[in-house]
């Protein structure tokens, strides 16, 4: 570790795991629920489930970039981070905030929770993944604004590098786009361009740039490629993202009241989005290909390939498959939707945060060269369970998806399949998604696991 | 017989990741033609009847100011190409001229292009009036936003020509912004054929 606070990533990247193990763990119930209805209701129903389900993967992820952030700025920007206690002060409190919003959607009843924390006021709950109450989502606000703060001072008296700036772009953009979610217009139409504002133009768009500026950063630490090398992908990468990413926005607006001619944006615009996920398979194996060095932490660079191919097959195919408008007809919100959130989250933005957290985080543990080969080959066993899991969880849902679309989209009104019946005949899909899911977690636990694994000592 | 050995100019000119950019455009404006096209067959009559309202010179004169500006920046790369390490300053004065002349003619364009623009709106046609008019404002507004990157890409060009950044071995960062240059003048002149012209 060149900077000493650098350390201020650890219990970032640390919370970021026990969240996403708490995430897995409430998707499991979830799918259970898919087979057994009435698994953990009353006290749990699947709304709430759900709710905590995809809260926790937002708080995850920016906790992850949060403590990937805080160990890249020092590096790059050559100096120490402008305020290491900040970002330690802004840790409990996002924690604590987290926490707490968890726990009230766990045991207060949505609408008491909605009354009681000025939403009246200024109602911004009840969206999909942006149901935190306003009260939270001002302290989300303080919470990045503090955070970009930080990262922004060490950036401009430090060393200006690409990867600074672009992934400084990227939390520009984050915040930004954030405050979307302070205005709920009244029109339903309406109301879905202003909640894509911020859930599109975060994951194909600005977080995508968070996204390839760290992989940029553990490609050159593990490879030794130069940087100038580096920068010109970046910058292509980065380009075709925001061209085909901002007009993308397009696909989300079909069949929902907007005018036709998002058809033709969307569906034109989303087959232009897959491209900068192949750019980054081919610059992750291209750098990889001609690396200087054989850096000791081999499992780094299998994240940050597996990232960029996980990437492209969840948000570049899995994506692709149902965003042209006459597709997107049958498709719109069946499984096959679930199948390229699953695969697009986890294949693109959670293996990042485990690309970082493979790099940085034997370093922070006084390991330079990374882990021993023993728990590195734990550790690939956890990458291979978790990354086959992740893919057999989305055939899963494919399949579903299709059958759903087969059995109720296809058919004319009269010979459509009700809604039960075709989740009754779609039931054994739903079980293997659960078995996959099982497996998701059992290598989540295997690579907690290869923390604690004891190397043999090596005699002279 | 003795081989007449040649020093080959490399292929293709410009940067390598400026052509994967090249392609990916051309790809995304070509699936928007097929689109046109395709529309217009399922309703001749109304393509026909909207495209009288396009004027026709006005977007004539637009492709010959495209096309101009096109042979401005093949003169500026000329004089750094042909230039030697003795005159490069010379050289740099010049092509920073062309240069310029490249910028205004972009600009006339894109102001000429707004004319058009504020013309059609106050006749009362927006995107929603009919297929035609939502492909005549997406294709054009898009092409519009290509030709604005474009200026500023030369106005970076001619920053570096200004500090002598470019010479006679050196000048592919030019050529690249020249091959960009090149695709939004191929796009309009094929944009302006097909839906200013084509009946």
């Amino acid at each position: 570790m060149k900077y000493s606070s650098q350390m201020v990533a650890k219990p970032y990247f640390i919370f970021a795991l026990i969240l996403l193990a708490g995430e897995i763990v409430f998707g499991l119930a979830m799918g259970t629920q898919y087979l057994y209805g009435d698994f953990l209701f009353p006290a749990i129903p699947f709304n709430v489930l759900r709710m905590v389900h995809t809260n926790l993967l937002i708080v995850l992820l920016l906790f992850g970039f949060m403590g990937a952030t805080y160990y890249l700025i020092p590096e790059e920007s050559e100096r120490e981070l402008w305020s290491p206690m900040l970002a330690k002060l802004t840790f409990w409190i996002f924690a604590a905030a987290g926490v707490a919003t968890i726990l009230g959607y766990l045991f207060v009843p949505y609408a008491t929770l909605s009354a009681s924390l000025a939403n009246s006021f200024w109602p911004t709950m009840g969206r999909e993944f942006l149901e935190q109450p306003t009260l939270t989502k001002v302290g989300i606000v303080v919470v990045v604004l503090s955070y970009i703060l930080n990262v922004t001072m060490t950036v401009i008296t430090g060393r200006k590098t690409t990867i600074s700036v672009i992934l400084l772009t990227g939390l520009f953009g984050l915040a930004f786009f954030f405050l979307f979610a302070f205005y709920v217009p009244q029109n339903l139409a309406m109301d879905k361009f202003f909640w894509w504002f911020v859930v599109h133009l975060w994951v194909e768009g600005t977080w995508e740039l968070i996204l390839g500026a760290l992989l940029a950063f553990v490609l050159i630490k593990t490879t030794g490629v130069d940087r100038e090398h580096i920068d010109k992908w970046l910058y292509l990468i980065i380009a075709m993202t925001l061209i085909s990413g901002l007009a993308g926005t397009g696909h989300h607006f079909f069949y929902i009241g907007t005018p036709g001619y998002w058809l033709w944006i969307g569906s034109i615009a989303s087959a232009a989005e897959p491209i900068p996920f192949f750019l980054m398979i081919l610059f992750a194996y291209n750098m990889a290909k001609n690396r200087r060095i054989q850096h000791d932490n081999k499992i780094a660079l299998t994240w940050a390939k597996g990232t960029a191919v996980m990437g492209f097959l969840g948000a570049g195919v899995w994506g692709f498959l149902h965003t042209l408008a006459p597709v997107n007809y049958y498709t719109h919100g069946t499984q096959l939707t679930a199948a390229h959130g699953h695969l697009a989250f986890f294949g693109a933005y959670v293996m990042i945060c485990f690309t970082m957290i493979s790099y940085a985080m034997p370093i922070l543990r006084g390991r330079p060269h990374g882990n021993g080969p023993k728990s590195q080959k734990v550790e690939l066993a956890s990458f291979w369970m978790m990354v086959l899991g992740m893919i057999g969880l989305t055939l899963a849902l494919t399949v579903a998806g299709i059958m759903q679309i087969e059995m109720q989209r296809l058919p004319d009104a009269a010979h459509a399949v009700g809604f039960m019946e075709t989740q009754a005949a779609i039931s054994k899909v739903y079980m293997v998604r659960l078995a996959f899911g099982v497996m998701v977690l059992l290598g989540l636990l295997t690579y907690f696991y290869s923390f604690f694994v004891k190397e043999e000592k090596v005699y002279a | 017989m003795p081989k007449v050995l040649e020093i080959k100019e490399p292929y293709p000119p410009g940067d390598f990741a400026i052509w994967i950019v090249i392609y990916i455009e051309l790809l995304t404006f070509g699936l928007f033609f097929i689109g046109y096209a395709f529309s217009r067959r399922l309703n001749v009559q109304m393509f026909n009847d909207s495209q009288l309202f396009l004027d026709k010179t006005a977007g004539f004169i637009d492709t010959l100011i495209l096309i101009t500006s096109s042979y401005f920046i093949v003169k500026a790369i000329q004089s750094i190409k042909n230039s030697n390490r003795s005159d490069i300053s010379i050289s740099s004065i010049v092509a920073s001229k062309w240069l310029l002349a490249t910028m205004i003619f972009g600009g006339i364009f894109l102001i000429n292009k707004l004319l058009e623009f504020s013309d059609i709106f106050s006749q009362g046609f927006s995107l929603s009036s009919n297929m035609f008019f939502m492909f005549y404002f997406l294709l054009t507004m898009f092409h519009f936003m290509h030709v604005l990157l474009g200026i500023i890409i030369i106005f970076t060009i001619r920053q570096k020509v200004k500090i002598l950044g470019y010479g006679p071995t050196d000048y592919v960062g030019m050529e690249t912004g020249a091959v960009y240059w090149h695709l939004v003048d191929l796009l309009w002149i094929v944009l302006f054929a097909l839906i200013y012209i084509l009946r």
